[in-house]
């Protein structure tokens, strides 16, 4: 229960922190967004007086001292008021980003579970058949394909697959023709146009899996007790799974946390490339409309679902390693 | 033995030791199956980089060529949309992510070896603090971050997407080699310069860093991809200059003018391959640089 508390209370501090660098953020940057679309304005023609006063009036340049806007930004975030979006506008933040979320917790969350599963059993296999073509090829394979970039996976999917196989619906996540509800017409459609994404992100995150239990298991293989559990006569499935393989998963688990920043992040540029709308898309475009507020908000919420993911995995690394709960 | 000639032998070590070592690492590496495939890649694309505009049929920004040529005897990937040849901006394009990994691999493999060794060597408070902050940048995914960081510092060059990458890339690397500086802290021969009253900082960057070349060398080549990545990846979402010609907004232009409708699959697929080939070259070296840390991890040791 210690072991939950103390994690508990770094999650809390951790949130903390994350709130107040999104708050410092555009304060650390030089000029404010008002001023960079004043100078995309002056680009066209002079700018008068009147005119910028009503964009930074509308950009909501900051009022009061640092502690003061320190204050309000937490009371806002405490009822989920982010503001309202420039480039959707009249609609809330909140509203774009809770209608955006599902889409990139089922997608992310589903394709991460699984790359993750698949990617630990073939590092265990590679380990296990160590110098045959089951090691090399998955190692090699899997080497190569992690250096992939994301967007260049998806492109390259969406090209061969939308496009010239015309397999596959080429953007969006759901076709025209269903409206979203609760029927198996529109899941079904949901599921046909998340694969080309799912496949992104499962051939590209795939490897690191692989590479890192493969190489942790070679490590436990090396290990004493392994060797007494062979001398021992156990079969070899035995010894691999139970002996070795149990012990080689908990680093791999430490790694899943710390890489699932990077899948999101690559996700993010999958969406962009299938015009997937989850919250990556949403990033692009407030990215490319300069809409400050919707990603500021984005970017908190991309981060705290990060950080309560890694939660889990540490909550479940305490329930998996007792060494860990003293 | 004289005094003198100890000395001597000392100094002559001392000199040429760093030498040496170099050499022997790369013969280490070279022995390596998958690290030599690594080392001629990267040595190819390090050519390529320097002769670029003896190899280069045109200038990369000449947009003077018929627009979407897919590939003729004059232009053997085509031209752009823009009417710019696809092989020279290709061959140009080397130069910048090369240039990118190299600065921003050995920026946060800098700033990760200064925090790393100072954290894992100090037994203060400050470790507590430093631990938090290193946590934190871990957690935070570093993509979004980098696209926010960029979307405020608009229009920055190559110099920006270097800073954002280093920001956002140092804290593995600190990690690694904060947890290995705390292993080496209790060896004998650290106990023993510190008894002979050698000072922190000598200590440190004499007795300890020398000891974990490999770990620097792994580090340094892991930076070295995330910034390679992470820069195709902001240039394709069109977040650099995206007049300057590098893969990643040769992809940014191939999206935006339609290479998909119009069939120009060179354009899509020729500089993702060279960023995929590029990371791959440092990711295989890295496997070498595995075995020379970790003996379990070399190529042809049974279990």
């Amino acid at each position: 229960m210690n072991f939950v508390l103390k994690k508990v209370g770094l999650l809390l501090l951790t949130l903390w922190a994350a709130i107040t660098l999104n708050f410092l953020l555009p304060r650390l940057m030089p000029g404010s967004p008002a001023d960079a679309a004043i100078a995309k304005l002056a680009q066209s023609g002079p700018v008068s007086a009147s005119v910028q006063a009503a964009i930074k009036a509308q950009l909501g340049v900051p009022t009061g001292n640092i502690w003061e806007q320190y204050v309000s930004y937490l009371g806002n975030l405490a009822h989920f008021d982010f503001g309202v979006s420039f480039t959707f506008f009249p609609q809330s933040v909140s509203s774009l980003i809770s209608a955006a979320l599902p889409w990139t917790i089922v997608l992310v969350g589903v394709v991460t579970i699984v790359s993750f599963v698949c990617g630990t059993l073939l590092g265990v296999l590679a380990a296990w058949k160590r110098g045959t073509w089951l090691d090399t090829l998955p190692t090699v394979g899997g080497a190569f394909v992690s250096g992939f970039p994301y967007f260049w996976t998806a492109l390259l999917l969406l090209f061969f697959l939308g496009y010239v196989a015309g397999l596959f619906p080429r953007s969006g996540a759901y076709g025209a023709t269903v409206t979203p509800n609760f029927s198996i017409e529109f899941f079904g459609d949901a599921l046909y146009h998340s694969i080309l994404p799912a496949l992104t992100i499962l051939i590209t995150s795939l490897g690191g899996w692989v590479l890192g239990m493969r190489n942790n298991m070679i490590n436990t293989l090396g290990e004493d007790y392994v060797t007494f559990a062979e001398a021992n006569g156990l079969k070899p499935k035995t010894v691999a799974l139970r002996y070795a393989a149990r012990n080689a998963l908990l680093p791999n688990l430490t790694a899943f946390g710390l890489a699932l920043g990077a899948v999101v992040g690559g996700s993010l540029l999958v969406e962009r490339v299938f015009n997937y709308p989850g919250l990556g898309y949403l990033l692009y475009n407030a990215v490319t409309n300069q809409d400050y507020p919707l990603m500021q908000a984005l970017f908190l919420m991309i981060t705290v679902s990060v950080l309560l993911a890694n939660f889990i995995v540490d909550i479940l690394y305490g329930a998996l390693d007792p060494r860990t709960r003293r | 033995m004289t005094d003198t000639t100890i000395k001597k032998t000392f100094a002559s070590r001392r000199g040429t030791a760093p030498l040496l070592m170099l050499g022997r690492a790369f013969a280490a590496l070279w022995s390596s199956g998958k690290a030599r495939i690594g080392l001629v890649i990267l040595g190819l694309f390090v050519l390529v980089a320097i002769f670029a505009p003896l190899l280069a049929p045109y200038s990369a920004t000449d947009n003077s060529f018929t627009r979407g040529d897919s590939g003729s005897p004059a232009h053997l990937l085509g031209t752009t949309g823009a009417g710019e040849d696809v092989l020279s901006q290709l061959l140009y394009g080397t130069r910048i992510s090369l240039f990118v990994g190299i600065a921003a691999g050995t920026l946060a493999t800098l700033v990760a070896v200064l925090v790393g060794l100072s954290w894992g060597y100090a037994r203060t408070l400050v470790g507590d603090v430093i631990n938090f902050v290193v946590n934190l940048f871990l957690v935070i995914p570093a993509l979004p971050l980098m696209i926010v960081i960029a979307a405020y510092l608009h229009d920055g060059g190559i110099g920006m997407i270097v800073l954002v990458v280093v920001i956002t890339g140092w804290a593995t690397g600190a990690r690694v080699l904060r947890s290995q500086t705390q292993t080496l802290r209790s060896r004998d021969f650290v106990t023993a310069a510190v008894f002979s009253g050698e000072s922190s900082a000598r200590v440190v960057f004499r007795e300890i860093l020398p000891n974990m070349t490999s770990l620097i060398a792994g580090s340094f080549l892991a930076s070295a991809v995330g910034a390679i990545l992470g820069e195709a990846g902001l240039e394709f979402l069109g977040l650099g200059d995206v007049n300057t010609v590098s893969w990643g907004t040769m992809l940014f232009w191939a999206q935006n003018s339609n290479a998909m409708l119009t069939g120009q699959w060179v354009l899509l697929f020729a500089p993702g391959l060279c960023i995929a080939l590029l990371a791959a070259s440092l990711a295989l070296i890295n496997f070498g640089v595995d075995g020379l840390s970790n003996p379990r991890l070399r190529e042809g040791a049974t279990r």
